[in-house]
């Protein structure tokens, strides 16, 4: 079994984020970097598997970015991947290019399972994944809670607004992470030392053959403030005039 | 410009979310000129197809393939159609049965998507987007390059468009039986039963963290607080990993994204991840027993103290001043 999980790099969750003052981007550089917590989701359920089958499977973890994404690709070897692979890109990517680049990727490596988060907290588009089933021809299930593999099959538990609910897809398929999949572990020291010599590919974009198409044109980016009233109330009896006079006049 | 709204059905009518995002075809139209339909999908969808004519002209395309909600024979039906009647902007809800089919249809049509629109404007014929980008704390303005353009619109930022008091024609659609292959199948779906409303569809929205430490005090405080003001119950992720509270109730980032007119949060510390899924509400009442709770910072009226003590005493006050809100 191959499983390949494309992961993007993320400012960390717990920062603050705010638009630069011009509008041209997010203010970044003092922010500290993680693999999305989604993509660490889908790594750990690829690790998972291949500890369970216990056979020569392998799990790739996949980064497209600037030269310095292999540090987040060394975090992903010492959680447990087999091998990674950088696609070094110092332009920024829209889903719809990320898609094309990483089906080139799977084109090469012949996976049997993409596993991937389900969206990117960074521009939370949540599209990539499904892009990449469809570019690719191949079954997708989003959201996954739970996977479980059956004969050249999978069976995936999906989180929708209305419940969870249950598709069983062929291989190859690609899949998508929702949180309570699993929880991630925490890179051993044992992990980052292994981590080292694992092989680490480091592709230029352009040998992978794709012209870029930009879909998305950022023209800016401001930062969201609402204005709130902030009254802090002293009793329940004041809460509840409260509630009266500011819902009871809606209804 | 032409649009074609796809519209999520629970089988009988059209949800409220595809609504909003049949709103922003309209006010798009409205400003750029062109028409707007709905996409109606799915096996023996009539009397939806009837309750999506009191808004708009409606294209059906009825399958036994299109029982139940698989991404890959739907998208390719969304996908073919769009080429088929050249439409050049496609909207859908925001909701996780758009968020799974949408992009993959527009994957086949050339991959120009926005999620999540909460604003427009026409600048000069070109159609300007507002995206939430890292949980809302950023909004990016974009430009889709390309024809279609594909957008999922968050149901909250646009007030459900309303019946244009006349019935527009239903036309139902065959395509080639190979537009509705599938090699998935479907297995069914889980739900806890709720007989209040769901949190995207309720004027009010009750929602517990992480000071509930079981099922029965979620369900008597928050339940019974959601009940006595005619609204939803929700949750913080905290409650749905700790197996308190269903999935389906979770409001935030990876949850549902809600606008209700009044929030109200009870034993929640508002995480930025929480704060994004509600932060746009119009009230928004705090109470925690933690002073310095960033929930606070986002609230219109805060109320220091334990919610296992106010909860009961505000279902009780407010049962005898009759506080409530229709639904």
């Amino acid at each position: 079994m191959k499983i390949l999980v494309p992961t993007k790099r993320v400012p960390d969750t717990d920062q603050k984020i705010t638009a630069t003052a011009d509008g041209s981007g997010v203010a970044s550089d003092h922010l500290p970097f993680v693999v999305n917590p989604f993509d660490a989701i889908a790594l750990e359920e690829g690790v998972r598997i291949v500890e369970k089958l216990g056979d020569d499977s392998e799990v790739i973890a996949v980064g497209i970015g600037e030269a310095d994404y292999v540090h987040q690709l060394r975090t992903a070897l010492a959680m447990g991947a087999t091998r990674a692979i950088c696609v070094e890109c110092d332009q920024p990517l829209d889903p719809w290019n990320v898609a094309r680049l990483l089906k080139e990727i799977v084109l090469r490596e012949q996976p049997d399972l993409v596993l991937m988060g389900k969206q990117a907290v960074d521009d939370d588009a949540n599209q990539t994944g499904q892009f990449l089933a469809a570019l690719l021809d191949w079954p997708q299930a989003t959201f996954a809670s739970r996977i479980e593999l059956l004969a050249g099959e999978i069976r995936v538990d999906r989180e929708t607004d209305h419940g969870i609910e249950t598709l069983r897809l062929p291989l190859p398929a690609v899949v998508t992470t929702d949180l309570r999949l699993n929880e991630p572990r925490y890179a051993s020291m044992a992990g980052i030392m292994k981590a080292k010599k694992k092989p680490l590919d480091v592709i230029p974009v352009a040998e992978l053959g794709i012209a870029l198409e930009p879909r998305v044109e950022v023209l800016r980016y401001h930062s969201s403030e609402t204005v709130r009233r902030g009254e802090r109330l002293r009793s329940v009896d004041e809460l509840v005039e409260r509630l009266r006079q500011d819902v009871g006049a809606q209804a | 410009m032409r649009i074609v709204v796809v519209a999520e059905h629970d089988g009988t009518a059209v949800r409220g979310a595809s609504l909003s995002a049949l709103a922003f075809a309209q006010s798009v139209a409205a400003a750029a000129g062109g028409d707007v339909t709905w996409l109606v999908l799915g096996h023996q969808v009539d009397s939806v197809a009837q309750d999506a004519a009191r808004f708009a002209p409606v294209l059906v395309v009825d399958s036994p393939a299109l029982e139940n909600p698989i991404a890959e024979p739907f998208a390719r039906v969304i996908s073919t159609v769009v080429k088929e009647r050249g439409f050049e902007l496609v909207a859908a809800a925001s909701s996780t049965f758009a968020k799974d089919i949408v992009p993959r249809a527009a994957a086949q049509l050339g991959g120009a998507m926005a999620s999540d629109v909460v604003r427009h404007e026409l600048v000069d014929g070109r159609l300007q987007l507002d995206t939430p980008r890292y949980a809302g704390a950023v909004t990016a303005t974009v430009v889709l390059q390309g024809s279609p353009q594909i957008v999922t619109v968050r149901g909250s930022a646009y007030a459900a468009a309303q019946p244009s008091g006349e019935t527009h024609g239903v036309e139902r659609l065959e395509l080639d039986s190979a537009v509705f292959n599938c090699r998935g199948s479907y297995e069914g779906l889980k739900s806890k039963q709720n007989a209040r409303p769901d949190v995207t569809e309720a004027r009010v929205v009750v929602s517990g963290g992480r000071a509930f430490k079981n099922a029965e005090d979620f369900e008597q405080h928050v339940g019974g607080l959601a009940d006595a003001l005619g609204g939803a119950a929700g949750s913080s992720r905290a409650l749905v990993d700790a197996g308190i509270a269903p999935n389906e109730l979770q409001v935030g980032q990876t949850g549902k994204i809600i606008a209700p007119e009044v929030y109200i949060a009870l034993g929640i510390s508002g995480a930025v991840q929480h704060l994004a899924g509600m932060k746009n509400s119009r009230t928004i009442v705090a109470v925690n027993s933690d002073p310095e709770a960033p929930i606070f910072d986002v609230a219109d009226y805060g109320l220091v103290g334990d919610v296992y003590k106010i909860t009961p005493e505000l279902i009780e006050k407010l049962e005898s001043h009759a506080v409530g809100l229709s639904r």
